[in-house]
């Protein structure tokens, strides 16, 4: 299951990780080479079989409805690059 | 006591010191500060915390005089820097996390610091959790204290827990913490001789440990002994209701189960273990183990995995495609590395391109693309339903055996470099270890012999929840290894 | 139907929805949802994604998506999966969106419209859905940054999403207004469109009758059901207009421009999303108890379309009448308040004319009117017993209004207590017909209009309180001779 440049670019720009031009030919091959050695999974005979999504318990526990966080507005906005006034700040969006 | 002499105590040997007052928290804190100092060639620390230590040390020690000692007081232990603890920098072993002090601590480290355990600081590991070397570190590879009789080169203390691994090898800490999402606490302690264990899927909380593969991260102990292991487990483990997936079952008495006894246990060989091409001394260590267990009343009996040899492209698929997710929230907006720009999506492009690793890219994308339109089914779906037929494997061989007997790692260390750079060679040394990750299921690795004078490990796999009786066995084997063998570097010297 | 130039074209539209659900916290965190805090006041941890944080799942946020499902006469599923909905954007912290998609926790259900020819229109609905709300971005706050304010990242949302049964802007209001009405109904969203607590898309496509389905576009984040009608009708002529031009309608996403009054395509990048669903590994499915389930709708409210039934066949009120009182929950309880005990058809013509004037003109809603319920009841309760006439009743209403006071106090105060004493109006009545005594002698000739006349002037004369059966009476006694 060979992967292009064109593939790897357009997953590049799925996962928002920049990628030299240099940088394609060398990483289709790469994980091209992967997906091959993943290919034996189609071996095994899974039709009927249900997926398996997590061996934690079958059904997911509750919480109760009450305020039991927020008001650390220090905590949150400590760690971030750029602050300003209370909000994170990114470079402009344009809509 | 000398600084050496404290230094060879085991977990349990330094517990019974404090508290007989041989020594003090503050003596045994200031002993492995300087080993941790002593022990910098091998980079197997990314932040060292000695004045904290010594301030927690001497909390101990006031506890300890009024004889109201916590059950890890005073006990000195290395964390991974995979989990978040509070306004310690905390960096994944990435350079995307740049500067992240957390305003938060993980449970199972909130968990040890309760029981009055010391923080020796926070050691290297492959970045993001993602390798079995050591070697896709920001912060640089770690060294093993372990070298090859007569060869200079440095070598690989296996990963991703490999700062953990090479610190408690080489007496730089009295035990770690690690993560095992695919092998990474076993394959490291095979590797540099220690003791390791992967506890059972959400026996200890992930909360506020950074996600890698979300339903394969395993937190675990790693000693120098199984006693130490289930020692630290018992601090480690327990019900987080901030997790969702932590499992609401009572922590038993690990240390209790420790009785030496497996008469009548029946112990599962499982012939797809047997790799072609394998080294002999692995073989040789494997038979040799089932003897011993046999002679300790232990009833052998082969089984079959059949869906063994898919466990690996199956995790090669279903880690990345999580990861790919868990790590879509490293963009430089509220923590780490930013890479600025007047454009928000190039800022997210340049961040992340120079934020990750190779390795780490490699996985994004490769988890990126099992996901996307079109391949979910082929990929991710497919490698779910495998994921099912190997639970169901290990469902079955337990109706017959009690406990599964296997080999950690195909190989010993090698050297740093010495992998060709095909990922695919890098992801074969997890074929042993990934299976019980995939089921959730508890495993742990214990030194058993030298192969070429390094250490290799044995596996024990046991029933959901059953550590007790995964490290009773790993204790009848270790017993019966008297596996004395110190690496060639040891802090304090070795003795 | 619209007339394009060459034949009918029929618009197709369907309704997305976004209602955010009332809790006291968020859906997988305990941060408070409350509107119009201090940015980034609200966020914990988790609505942050911290590296290691995890989402634990809120159970009344559940129970309030459930009972929703259940007002929409809808399927539950017991068994529901959350799937994370990849994407990036910066008041998506995670870089995914915790949602539901394969395995929604709600299935079909419907709608009924109101339709004014008395009918009853069922609007299918696909599904309903919880996922978490996205912080907001502010592009306004400065010329070359987007601030970004976390305090509704994580909040509860229910997607609810109709089937594509709408045929006109016209339906979408009525289909909204009425969504609007049972969510508040059921105390699961308040519905304010202003504050964004519900948020619409719209997907408009146009077909000739009897042709499969055109292509559609989505029309998103429509805050109000006025920008609703409006973009629909844009759109629907847009497309109508290209398709007869001879092109072809491209299928894209688009936004509502207020000030212009079109629709105009997001300038995003081309590609089309791949969000990647895959189930959270950080959760494992939702399976909900049959029993509990069994209890959430034990408890259900009375809902509009049964109040509607019940208002006709209790209270004898037309289907109109009982449409508009039960339209709001808050206007059908303070009828029912209100005409408990009495007549009914009293009761509603004066909360659907005097109070409703009232509130439109003072530009509030009935929970802050001035006047009670229990208030308007005791109005209606003096004229049901004589105490004041009917055309006095609205002077005091008025009063009641501005001051706030009960009718009782207002009669007393100014005196207006209806005079039912025959012999008082009687002798009102002849020392007026004395004073006009010619008027008299014509309308005995036959000019019945002056009838008008007389009972201005005594109604005059005892300043309105006279009892009008009772001057009718004695009057037309008096005038025979």
């Amino acid at each position: 299951m060979a992967l292009d440049k064109a593939t790897v670019a357009h997953i590049a720009s799925l996962a928002r990780i920049r990628l030299a031009e240099a940088e394609l030919e060398p990483l289709a091959d790469e994980l091209s080479r992967i997906l091959d050695w993943v290919e034996q999974l189609n071996e095994v005979e899974t039709s009927g079989v249900p997926p398996m999504a997590s061996a934690a318990a079958a059904r997911v526990p509750m919480r109760d409805d009450a305020v039991t966080d927020g008001g650390r507005r220090e905590a949150i906005l400590g760690n971030a690059p750029r602050a300003e006034r209370g909000f994170f700040t990114v470079p402009k969006v344009v809509e | 006591m000398s600084d050496p002499a404290l230094l060879a105590l085991n977990l349990a040997e330094a517990r019974a010191g404090l508290a007989r007052k041989l020594f003090s928290a503050r003596e045994l804190t200031a002993a492995y500060n300087d080993a941790v100092v002593e022990a910098k060639p091998l980079n197997a620390y990314i932040t060292p915390t000695p004045e904290r230590a010594l301030a927690m040390a001497d909390a101990a020690d006031e506890r300890l005089a009024l004889g109201q000692a916590l059950p890890l007081d005073g006990i000195p232990v290395a964390i991974k820097d995979l989990f978040c603890t509070k306004g310690v920098l905390t960096t994944a072993g990435s350079h995307i996390l740049d500067g992240f002090h957390p305003p938060y601590e993980s449970t199972v480290t909130e968990k040890l610091w309760r029981a009055g355990a010391v923080m020796l600081g926070k050691t290297n590991l492959d970045e993001f959790a993602m390798g079995s070397s050591n070697t896709t570190s920001w912060y640089g590879p770690v060294e093993n204290p372990w070298r090859r009789p007569g060869d200079n080169r440095p070598l690989v203390p296996g990963g991703s827990s490999g700062g953990s691994a090479a610190a408690v090898a080489a007496r730089a800490a009295l035990a770690a913490t690690g993560t095992d999402t695919g092998g990474s606490i076993r394959q490291p302690a095979s590797f540099c001789g220690i003791v390791g264990l992967k506890p059972t899927y959400g026996r200890c909380s992930r909360w506020g440990v950074v996600a890698y593969a979300s339903s394969l991260d395993h937190p675990g102990p790693m000693g120098r002994t199984v006693r130490d292991v289930a020692i630290l487990l018992h601090a480690m483990a327990g019900h987080d209701a901030k997790d969702s997936t932590s499992a609401p079952v009572p922590v038993p008495d690990y240390e209790a189960a420790l009785t030496g006894d497996i008469r009548g246990l029946r112990v599962g060989v499982p012939r797809e273990y047997r790799h072609e091409g394998m080294r002999i001394e692995i073989e040789i260590a494997w038979n040799d183990a089932w003897e011993w267990l046999r002679e300790a009343g232990a009833e052998p009996v082969e089984i079959s995995l059949p869906m063994t040899k898919y466990a690996l492209p199956a995790y090669y698929i279903i880690a990345p495609a999580e990861a790919s997710s868990n790590l879509a929230r490293y963009d430089g907006v509220r923590f780490g590395l930013r890479v600025e720009s007047d454009s928000l999506e190039e800022m997210y492009e340049l961040t992340r391109a120079a934020g990750f690793g190779a390795e780490v890219r490699r996985r994004v994308l490769i988890g990126t693309y099992a996901l996307s339109a079109g391949y979910y089914d082929a990929y991710y779906l497919k490698a779910q339903r495998v994921r099912t037929l190997i639970a169901r494997d290990f469902a079955s061989a337990f109706e017959r055996v009690d406990c599964i007997l296997a080999p950690t790692a195909p190989s010993a260390a090698f050297a740093i470099g010495e992998m060709s750079g095909d990922p695919v060679e890098m992801y074969l040394n997890d074929v042993f270890t990934v299976p019980a990750n995939l089921a959730g299921l508890p495993a742990i690795s214990v030194p058993a012999r030298l192969l070429e004078g390094l250490p290799i490990g044995l596996q024990v796999i046991g029933r959901a929840f059953d550590e007790e009786t995964v490290l009773r066995v790993a204790q009848v084997l270790e017993s019966a290894a008297s596996f004395r063998h110190l690496p060639g570097f040891v802090a304090g010297g070795r003795s | 139907m619209i007339e394009g130039r060459n034949g009918k074209w029929e618009t197709v539209i369907g309704l997305e929805v976004h209602a955010q659900v009332v809790s006291k916290a968020k859906l997988f965190s305990g941060a408070a949802t409350d509107f119009g805090a201090e940015p980034n006041t609200q966020v914990s941890l988790v609505d942050a994604a911290f590296p290691g944080m995890l989402p634990v799942i809120n159970r009344f946020c559940v129970a309030q998506a459930v009972k929703t499902g259940l007002g929409l006469a809808a399927e539950i599923n017991l068994a529901s999966v959350f799937e994370r909905k990849n994407y990036f954007y910066p008041d998506l912290p995670a870089g995914y969106q915790i949602s539901q998609y394969l395995q929604p926790i709600v299935g079909h259900g419907r709608v009924n419209l109101d339709m004014p020819d008395g009918t009853l229109r069922e609007i299918g609905i696909t599904r309903l859905h919880l996922e978490q709300d996205a912080g907001k971005s502010l592009h306004d706050q400065h010329p070359g940054l987007t601030y970004v304010d976390l305090n509704r990242a994580g909040v509860a949302l229910m997607e609810i999403v109709s089937e594509p049964d709408l045929r006109s802007a016209e339906e979408a209001a009525m289909y909204l207004r009425k969504l609007r009405s049972i969510l508040r109904y059921l105390g699961t969203c308040d519905g304010n469109m202003e504050e964004g607590s519900l948020r619409c898309d719209c997907n408009v496509s146009v077909r000739r009758p009897g042709e499969p389905l055109g292509t559609r576009c989505e029309i998103k984040n429509l805050n109000s059901i006025r920008y609703v009608m409006q973009a629909i009708d844009y759109e629907a002529q847009r497309q109508i207009e290209l398709i007869e031009e001879g092109s072809r309608v491209e299928q894209q996403t688009r936004l509502f421009d207020v000030g212009r009054g079109i629709t105009r395509p997001m300038r995003s990048k081309e590609e089309a999303h791949d969000y990647r669903y895959f189930p959270d590994p950080d959760l494992v499915p939702l399976v909900l108890d049959p029993d509990w389930v069994k209890q959430i709708r034990l408890a259900l409210p009375e809902l509009p379309d049964d109040m509607k039934a019940r208002f006709m066949s209790e209270y004898g009120l037309s289907a109109d009448d009982a449409g508009v009182l039960v339209a709001e929950k808050e206007t059908a309880l303070f009828f029912e308040q209100a005409a408990r005990g009495r007549d009914a058809k009293m009761a509603a013509n004066w909360v659907m004319g005097d109070l409703f004037g009232a509130l439109n003109r003072l530009g509030i809603g009935i929970g802050k009117s001035p006047v009670s319920a229990g208030q308007l009841g005791a109005l209606i309760d003096l004229i049901a017993d004589g105490t004041i006439s009917g055309r006095l009743a609205k002077d005091i209403f008025a009063e009641m209004v501005a001051s706030g006071a009960d009718p009782a106090v207002i009669v007393e105060a100014k005196g207006l207590r209806q005079v039912t004493d025959s012999a008082a109006v009687g002798a009102t009545i002849d020392r007026i017909l004395a004073t006009q005594a010619d008027k008299v002698a014509e309308y005995r000739a036959g000019r019945d209009k002056l009838y008008g006349f007389f009972v201005g002037q005594i109604m005059r004369a005892t300043e309105g309180k006279a009892n009008p059966a009772l001057v009718n009476q004695l009057l037309k006694k008096k005038l025979a001779g």
